[in-house]
């Protein structure tokens, strides 16, 4: 679904992503790991149009997207959310939610004015929407907060319900288990696995906690210094040599990564 | 009681109406400065010069329709001459953005840049305006001056102290009250508005929820324009047109979206009232008002001037600073929609 070819983006002499390529399968839950500063969220970027590329190509379906506004690949069904959550934090959860479908007829001036009966129509039908999602997430007690308000998990989830406003083909998620309970860890891969097997998504998470990622991703892909090391299943990943010096440490190998 | 009346009138003929009237004429401009700060990222020193250039404009249809003598009756033509200085403002801002500020968004140019950039296009701005309408004072205004005149309500009241009551002050509060609710209501209402917002608030994730950059940009600017030329035709038809005054005017005006805090708009409204107010205030001698309310001989001698006028300005760039030294994100938190 997505094609990374030799993707480059050096920051002056500094090479983040050195040279990467990388596939990810349609329907699959791909899982990106690697130490801090292998150029993880770098990639992310780049694919999802934030970083403009310093050489290589993304492709998504067999179309060219490399350097598209992420505006635009949004509209494509390419969504990511961020390591540090972000929000509208001005503006209540619901609001948050509903900002997120692109194209609304409020969008144009004209329509501000003279389309009032028809962005009503929408308003109702994505109100309800929104609650449907975050009665899924379970946080649709918070509809009316300030999504200023929440803490750092409820912020997560809310990341993953923006992606489901749409009808997304292709979700990156950041770290989207950083800093979160192991409750709501759970509700999160449930919701992951579900949006996965009921709706069809495709995911790429970038994530450190390697049980979460042993439950939910295959294949796996890791990245050190800029580059893909090796791509394989949880078990073929515990047991490569190379990955455990760069990333896992010899501190598992020494406890015989169970 | 009546020396109370009598003291109550003074005050609302010499500072409360003027006060009002001017700070409506700077709660505009400081909207427009706060909604760019907001959503372009920079503070546009053009700001001014775009209020003459839209305040021109007007002033050329009002001439056109005087001569064509289509007139309001008691209310000034220049009413009727605002939406086409609207208009070609909005077409001005979009033209210097497509060939100048859109260079510098698209490079990610820092703020710092984009501030020198608007004060070029003031300087252009301002010798444009000259070109075409001259340097010297304009008058447009015609209908009826008062609503009500300070001898009318002498006689209607019986007070000894009269109370004037101009049509374009009357006319400039509720351009300017119809506006702001206009405003406020786009900006939390509508989908447009509330990409807006989004986009102030946290420009990464409104744009990777589809939000189109370009469009919320032009949008900002048409509001900008019409928030501009209206402030900028009030302040012309209610003192008078000339095209220096607004460059003067710019340091009122950032001061107010500074005071109440830059990028909010409730900010700019409240900054622009205390700036009139605090102007008004202190460069107007008190004398008359304590006349009537001191016991006879504790009435002040002196004019009770606290500044002269010529310190008009100080006014705004004092408060500016203690602002700045104590509350640096302004009364209201700036920084956000």
């Amino acid at each position: 679904m997505i094609t990374v070819e030799n993707l480059h983006r050096h920051f002056g002499g500094f090479r983040a992503v050195d040279g990467s390529s990388i596939e990810i399968e349609e329907g699959s839950i791909t899982g990106l790991i690697g130490p801090n500063g292998a150029g993880k969220t770098t990639l992310f970027n780049v694919i999802a149009g934030v970083l403009s590329p310093t050489s290589g190509t993304v492709t998504m379906g067999g179309e060219d997207i490399t350097g598209m506004p992420p505006h635009e690949l949004f509209h494509k069904g390419l969504l990511r959310t961020f390591q540090i959550a972000h929000e509208f934090s001005s503006m209540s959860v619901l609001e948050n939610l509903m900002m997120v479908p692109g194209g609304q007829t409020g969008e144009t001036l004209w329509n501000t004015w003279f389309g009032r009966k028809r962005i009503a129509d929408e308003e109702r039908a994505l109100t309800a929407k929104a609650c449907e999602v975050l009665e899924f997430l379970t946080i649709d007690h918070l509809k009316d907060e300030k999504a200023g308000h929440l803490s750092g998990g409820q912020k997560k989830l809310l990341e993953l319900g923006r992606t489901m406003m749409v009808d997304a083909k292709i979700v990156f998620l950041d770290e989207v288990g950083a800093g979160v309970n192991r409750t709501l860890l759970n509700t999160i891969g449930d919701a992951i696995l579900r949006l996965n097997k009921e709706r069809g998504y495709t995911f790429c998470m970038i994530e450190h906690d390697m049980e979460f990622i042993g439950k939910l991703c295959n294949p796996i892909i890791v990245m050190a210094e800029g580059k893909v090391l090796t791509k394989g299943t949880i078990d073929e990943i515990k047991a490569n040599e190379q990955v455990i010096e760069a990333y896992l440490g010899t501190g598992l190998k020494n406890k015989g990564v169970s | 009681m009546l020396d109370i009346l009598n003291s109550i009138v003074v005050l609302s003929n010499y500072v409360l109406i003027p006060a009002i009237t001017y700070g409506s004429q700077l709660a505009l401009g400081a909207l427009g400065v706060t909604l760019i700060y907001g959503i372009l990222r920079f503070s546009n020193f053009a700001h001014g010069d775009t209020m003459a250039f839209g305040a021109m404009v007007t002033i050329l249809f009002t001439w056109l329709f005087q001569s064509w003598g289509i007139t309001l009756g008691p209310l000034p033509t220049a009413l009727l001459g605002i939406p086409f200085g609207i208009l070609a403002t909005a077409a001005l801002l979009l033209l210097i953005d497509k060939f100048v500020y859109q260079f510098y968004r698209r490079q990610k140019a820092a703020p710092v840049i984009l501030v020198i950039v608007s004060m070029g296009v003031m300087f252009v701005l301002n010798g444009l305006v000259r070109i075409i309408i001259g340097p010297n004072e304009q008058r447009f205004s015609d209908g009826e001056r008062f609503i009500i005149s300070a001898k009318e309500f002498k006689l209607l009241t019986g007070l000894k102290e009269g109370l004037a009551f101009k049509t374009t002050q009357g006319i400039t509060i509720i351009t300017a009250i119809i506006l702001v609710v206009a405003l406020f209501w786009f900006l939390n209402r509508t989908r447009t508005g509330k990409s807006m917002r989004a986009f102030s608030d946290n420009e990464d994730l409104a744009l990777l929820s589809g939000i189109n950059p370009d469009k919320v940009v032009m949008v900002t600017w048409i509001i900008v324009a019409a928030l501009a030329a209206t402030a900028g035709a009030l302040y012309g038809l209610d003192k008078s047109f000339k095209p220096f005054i607004f460059l003067q005017l710019l340091l009122p005006i950032f001061a107010a979206a500074i005071v109440g805090g830059l990028g909010n708009p409730i900010g700019a409204i409240a900054g622009g009232f205390v700036i009139a107010f605090s102007e008004v205030v202190i460069t107007y001698p008190l004398k008359k008002v304590l006349k009537y309310l001191m016991p006879e001989n504790l009435e002040p001698t002196g004019l009770v001037q606290l500044l002269s006028t010529d310190y008009k300005f100080a006014v705004s760039f004092t408060i500016l600073l203690i602002v700045l030294l104590f509350r640096p994100t302004g009364l209201f938190k700036g920084k956000s929609i």
